[in-house]
Parts: C-alpha cells; sequence; structure tokens
C-alpha cells in the first residue's frame, strides 16, 4: 500500500450507479483472505465477469478506452458492508481516488484509512466529469489535495473539495492513525482510572 | 440546554479531545468475528504490540460457518483457513472465543446482548456494519473498518468525528401483521438507503416504547441501511429486565449502580437534535422490498413506482435495479412466487422471532415447491428452541432447523441462493448478489417470510392470520 498521497492528474473511470454497495465492490465470497493483498483482481468482480469468470463486454473495467487511478461513480457510493476490503480492492486495482457526489461514512473512513483519497463534489460537477469523459475519454482530471481542488483539465472547470484537515496531513505524510492514538497512552490511562462506569 | 442520549454516551468516552484531531473515543466492548480481523492482528505483529486490554474484546466465528454438521471440520479450505486464523490469532493474544462447538457461540450480535457483554451506557464497536445492533440497549455501537479493529485492538481507542444527531419517533401502535421489522422496513424506504448518512439515531415513540429488547435489536439493527453511524434507543425497564441475570451482566452491589447510572441514560427534554422525524405507526402495513437496496421498499399490497414516478436522474439505477430483479415497473408483487424462505441473520434470528414463526406455521405445511432455511442466531437460541418443541413445528411444516451463522445473509459459507432464483429473506440487504450470484433477495418480516413459505408466493400476511 502506498502511503502519502501525491496530487495527481489521470484519465478517470466512469461508473454512473448510484449507491454502489460494498457487496459491489467486492461480494462477500472473496473475503476470504487473510492478508489486504491481491483483492484487485475481485473488484466488482459480478459486474466484471459472468457465472464462467469470461470478462462482461459492458462493463467500463472491460473497456480498454478507459482506465487511469481516479473513479467516477453515482452518489452514495460504498454504503452497506462495513469490509475494508472494498478499499484493500480499489487500492489493489490501482485506484488512488474516487469521486462520488455522496459518500457512505465507513466506506469514507476506509478509504481513508488506505491513503485513498475520496473527492465529494456537487451532482453538478460531477454531471460535469461524466459528460467530459462521454466526449472523450481522455480527458484529464487533476486532484489537488494540498489546495483540495479537482479540475477538468481540458476545460479548466473546477471545484474545491473538503477534507478534515487532520486527515489531510495523514494522507499528505503517510501516518496512520494507531501512531496517533498510541502516542496517547498516558490520557488513556487516566481515562481508565479516573472514569466511574468503565465496565 | 439538555443533551441527546447520543451526546451524554459520547462525550462521557472522549480521552482526548485535542484541536485539529478527531475526538479519540474510549471503547468499552469490543466484538470481532473471522473476517476482519486477521489483517488486524497481523498488524499488531508488525508493530510488535500485544492486544492492550485483551479482556475487552469477545470473538466468535458466525461469517464462514456452515449451518449443518458443525462438529465436523469445515470443508471448504478458504472459510475453515479464516476460522483456524480466529482460534490461533485469540489463543496468542489471550482474546476470549466463542467458537464452532462453544455454547455461546453465534452471530456477533446475537451473542452480546444474549450473554449480558452488550450493556446501557457502553461504547460498542466490531468489524461489521451490523454493529449498531447493540444500540437497542441504549449503547453507542457502530460497525468499523479492519484498520480501526487494529486501533481498538492496540489502544482500547478509536478516532472518529462526532456524527450528527438525529430522532426518529414513530408515534401510535402497530396494526395485526405488522412487527418490528416492518417499521424499520418503512423508515428507510421513506427516508432512503442514505437518508441518514452522517447522522446518528435515536428511535423514539410509543410504537418503539413498547417493542421488546428483541424488537428494539431488529430496528436498530438496520440503521445502517439508511447510511446511519448507528442507532440508539434510551434504556426503561424492558432493557433493565432483559439483562438482568444474564451471564455477564453486572450482580449484587454492581447491578445496582449500573442501574442508577443507566437510569440517567436517556435524551433531556429540552435536548436539541439536528434533524428531527416522525412517522405514524397506524401509516405501516407489512412491508417488502422490490429493489437491490434496502431503501426501495414498500407495503405488501402496493405497485413498484412507475418509471415516470421516479426522478429522471435516479432513473438508469432504477432501471438496472429492476432488471436484476427480474421486475417490471409499476408491477406489483403480491402473488409472486418465490424459491427460497430465508429466516434468519442478526436481524431476525433471535428466539421471537423463530417463536413468532413457530406460532404461525403451526398445523400448517410449507407449498411444495419452496425451500425453506430456518437458521437461529445463536447456540442458545437453537437450544431454546429445541427445548419449546420449536424444532417439531418446523420439522412438521417441512421447514429446515439448520445451526447458528450469518448463513444466506451473504452466502459467505455454501447457503447460496441460486442464480435467478427469488428469495424472500428476514436479513438486511436486498443488494445484486448478496445471497448469492444472481440471487433476487425480497426482504420482509419473519411473519410475512413464513406466510410466503406456507402459500409459495409473496403474501399479505394479515390475510392469514
Amino acid at each position: 500500500m502506498d502511503k502519502k498521497f501525491a496530487n495527481l492528474s489521470s484519465t478517470v473511470v466512469p461508473l454512473p450507479i448510484e449507491n454502489i454497495d460494498t457487496d459491489q465492490i467486492i461480494p462477500a465470497r472473496f473475503l476470504k483472505a487473510t492478508t489486504r493483498e491481491g483483492f484487485g483482481e475481485n473488484l466488482f468482480r459480478d459486474w466484471r465477469f459472468d457465472e464462467q469468470d469470461a470478462p462482461k463486454k459492458d462493463f467500463v473495467l472491460n473497456n480498454p478506452i478507459y482506465k487511469g487511478r481516479i473513479l467516477v461513480a453515482g452518489k452514495n457510493f460504498g454504503c452497506g458492508s462495513s469490509r475494508e476490503h472494498a478499499a484493500w480492492s480499489l487500492a489493489d486495482y490501482g485506484f488512488k481516488v474516487v469521486v462520488s457526489s455522496f459518500f457512505a461514512d465507513i466506506f469514507k473512513n476506509n478509504a481513508l484509512n488506505n491513503f485513498i483519497l475520496p473527492v465529494q463534489v456537487s451532482d453538478e460537477f460531477l454531471q460535469k466529469i461524466f459528460l467530459a469523459v462521454e466526449k472523450d475519454p481522455a480527458a484529464q482530471v487533476e486532484v489537488n489535495l494540498e489546495e483540495q481542488f479537482i479540475r477538468i483539465s481540458a476545460t479548466g472547470e473546477q471545484e474545491n473539495f473538503d477534507i478534515n484537515p487532520y486527515k489531510k496531513t495523514c494522507l499528505l505524510n503517510g501516518y496512520d492513525d494507531i501512531d496517533y492514538l498510541l502516542s496517547l497512552s498516558k490520557e488513556i490511562n487516566t481515562y481508565e482510572t479516573t472514569r466511574p462506569f468503565n465496565f | 440546554m439538555g443533551k441527546t442520549l447520543f451526546d451524554k454516551i459520547w462525550d462521557s468516552h472522549i480521552v482526548a479531545s485535542k484541536p485539529g484531531f478527531p475526538d479519540a473515543v474510549y471503547i468499552n466492548t469490543h466484538f470481532i468475528h473471522e473476517v476482519t480481523s486477521p489483517q488486524a492482528f497481523d498488524g499488531l505483529r508488525k508493530r510488535n504490540i500485544p492486544v492492550f486490554r485483551p479482556g475487552k474484546t469477545r470473538a466468535t466465528a458466525d461469517h464462514n460457518v456452515p449451518t449443518i454438521d458443525q462438529h465436523l471440520p469445515i470443508k471448504e479450505a478458504l472459510s475453515r483457513k479464516q476460522v483456524e486464523m480466529l482460534t490461533k490469532n485469540t489463543a496468542e493474544f489471550g482474546v476470549e472465543l466463542y467458537g464452532l462447538g462453544h455454547p455461546y457461540q453465534g452471530i456477533v450480535h446475537v451473542i452480546g446482548p444474549e450473554l449480558g457483554i452488550t450493556l446501557p451506557g457502553m461504547t460498542i464497536v466490531c468489524g461489521d456494519s451490523h454493529t449498531s445492533t447493540h444500540g437497542a440497549f441504549g449503547a453507542v455501537a457502530f460497525g468499523i473498518g479492519t484498520s480501526e479493529v487494529e486501533q481498538v485492538l492496540a489502544t482500547q481507542c478509536i478516532l472518529q468525528y462526532k456524527p450528527k444527531r438525529m430522532k426518529i419517533e414513530v408515534k401510535g401502535q402497530l396494526k395485526k401483521g405488522v412487527v418490528s421489522k416492518d417499521i424499520i422496513l418503512y423508515i428507510i424506504s421513506q427516508i432512503s438507503a442514505s437518508g441518514a448518512t452522517g447522522y446518528f439515531v435515536e428511535y423514539a415513540g410509543e410504537a418503539i416504547r413498547n417493542l421488546s429488547m428483541e424488537a428494539r435489536m431488529t430496528i436498530c439493527n438496520m440503521s445502517i441501511e439508511m447510511g446511519a453511524r448507528g442507532g440508539l434507543i434510551a434504556p426503561d425497564q424492558v432493557t433493565f429486565d432483559y439483562i438482568k441475570g444474564r451471564e455477564f451482566a453486572p450482580k449484587g452491589a454492581d447491578w445496582d449502580n449500573a442501574l442508577a447510572y443507566w437510569q440517567t441514560l436517556h435524551s433531556d427534554a429540552d435536548a436539541e437534535f439536528d434533524k428531527v422525524l416522525v412517522f405514524d405507526a397506524a401509516d405501516i402495513e407489512p412491508q417488502i422490498t422490490y429493489g437491490t437496496n434496502p431503501g426501495m421498499g414498500m407495503g405488501v399490497t402496493q405497485h413498484i413506482p412507475a418509471l415516470a414516478d421516479i426522478h429522471e436522474k435516479e432513473q438508469p439505477s432504477f432501471s438496472k435495479s429492476l432488471r436484476y430483479m427480474d421486475l417490471q415497473p409499476g408491477s406489483r408483487l403480491l402473488g409472486k412466487k418465490v424459491d427460497y424462505v430465508f429466516i434468519g441473520s442478526c436481524t431476525n434470528s433471535r428466539i421471537e422471532d423463530l417463536r413468532m414463526v413457530a406460532e404461525f406455521v403451526k398445523g400448517k405445511k410449507k407449498a411444495d415447491d419452496v425451500t425453506v432455511w430456518i437458521v437461529p442466531g445463536s447456540k442458545q437460541v437453537e437450544a431454546q428452541a429445541i427445548a419449546e418443541g420449536i424444532d417439531k413445528v418446523f420439522e412438521a411444516a417441512g421447514f429446515q432447523l439448520r445451526q447458528p451463522g450469518c448463513s444466506a445473509c451473504l452466502g459467505m459459507n455454501e447457503d447460496k441462493i441460486p442464480a435467478g432464483k427469488y428469495c424472500i429473506a428476514t436479513s438486511n440487504r436486498n443488494f445484486e448478489g448478496r445471497q448469492g450470484p444472481n440471487a433476487r433477495t425480497f426482504l420482509a418480516s419473519p411473519l410475512t417470510a413464513a406466510a410466503a413459505a406456507i402459500t409459495g408466493n409473496v403474501t399479505d400476511v394479515r390475510e392469514l392470520i
């Protein structure tokens, strides 16, 4: 896993479907591994492959025209199961950014903990990206985390996005949450000894 | 200004809240299972650190386990390896495991409450989105990813931004044939699968208050299906009566102290919520879903929306969903043939669910061409069902009473619904492929599912009771 997020410019993979749940991103029957690697080959498994494991021609990941490190999807991306395997499979496949107009909470945390940047844009901007890619599959999109903007290179259209400052620092520097929590051991011990109902 | 119940619990668990950082929240109880924990234990090994408070984590094997012949080795190699890994990890790190064969084994969200581990006022997490179930006791309980499982194992804390607060009030009384599953399916159908994203929900109102603990768990369980971080219900006498005497519940003076504290756990009268929704129980009829997310639901007698009723932007996703289900916009589900009935999962596999089904099917037989799986939530539920003779009722009806596990809710074990078949399920998700590749799911209450088992079709249970 690449720790540290670098600004990037890439073509995008459009997936204009709403409510993409984590069962679609990685079906449960592929959750049996005990390491974090190798999930990319089963990313969107049942949309990508038929029952004989042959690639489905009409699915975007099987269309050589579309590639890149940015996945652009319809609203409420990552709803459903808390499986972090969804973030692992996106990362393993090579995605660094997921753009949507709305993300499910647990997925958002899981993505950030794996140094994938979820970029939440307005519905209008999302449509603009879909349109740009429809016109030209080679359209480049730039994502700048330091300055918190996403830009369609060809048209110069851009939008700022939110990210909490702590997570931004983590992504830019490759820090993870455990490093910070382990540094709080004194506060944790104090909490445990002073709280009346520490079950 | 007063505080909401959620604020009271959250605020009293903050270990550190530094400017620019999310809250470090102390976790009272951490549940783990075989699927989302192995990589977290690996992380501890890489850092060369122990589990910080091993006594506050409990493990069980549920997602991958077979639901027949549990005394034999698990046939499927990868599932077996994952379950064995849990045994190895919990032994190495000193965590208590209720594994296969243990009398406490079962679905993680069923065993926590039934063992008295889940208590009011607690913070509870698990690498499973249905951890919201435990909120029924007035606990702040939510699902987490594996990186967060590792955080909790390492520090007994988790880093989280505080969600917003929503109150959902259900006024009045439920009509005949309508149960708690119908309440929550109705709410989700009204506000959509993302209607509560970013919020922690408190359920309140007469219809909620009148529910048993098990029925309340069904409601809180599905909070995540509308995107909520979690859902909770203020504890009351029903809660206290349920907990008292359970295996790990406080005893003696500890009980008295705990009870005094629990009685303070309610939202103050002047507490403010970021959003308040009010529903009337009288508007709720038995529910069923027709699509591929839990928000695509309706009353069992109603029609699927016509394409014209759907916002233009949402039409492609709606059509894709109905194509998957092989259903027509504007049609009715009533009378639709079903192939499988699955009664189980962390939503509806408790003893009350099994009793409800048994009472309804007593003296009836399943339709010939329907396969009916009843999967109890735990070894204790299974034992209780047998002690009450419920197993005999199921046997006479032609239902299969299987052994505890998550089973066909997500089809990680061999309990999969075949491609193209329709299953009416008491579980929580109707996503594409959830119950097996190309399987088609209708979510419903145990009563509505049982009615379909008898008639072989989607049925309005009110006509049979």
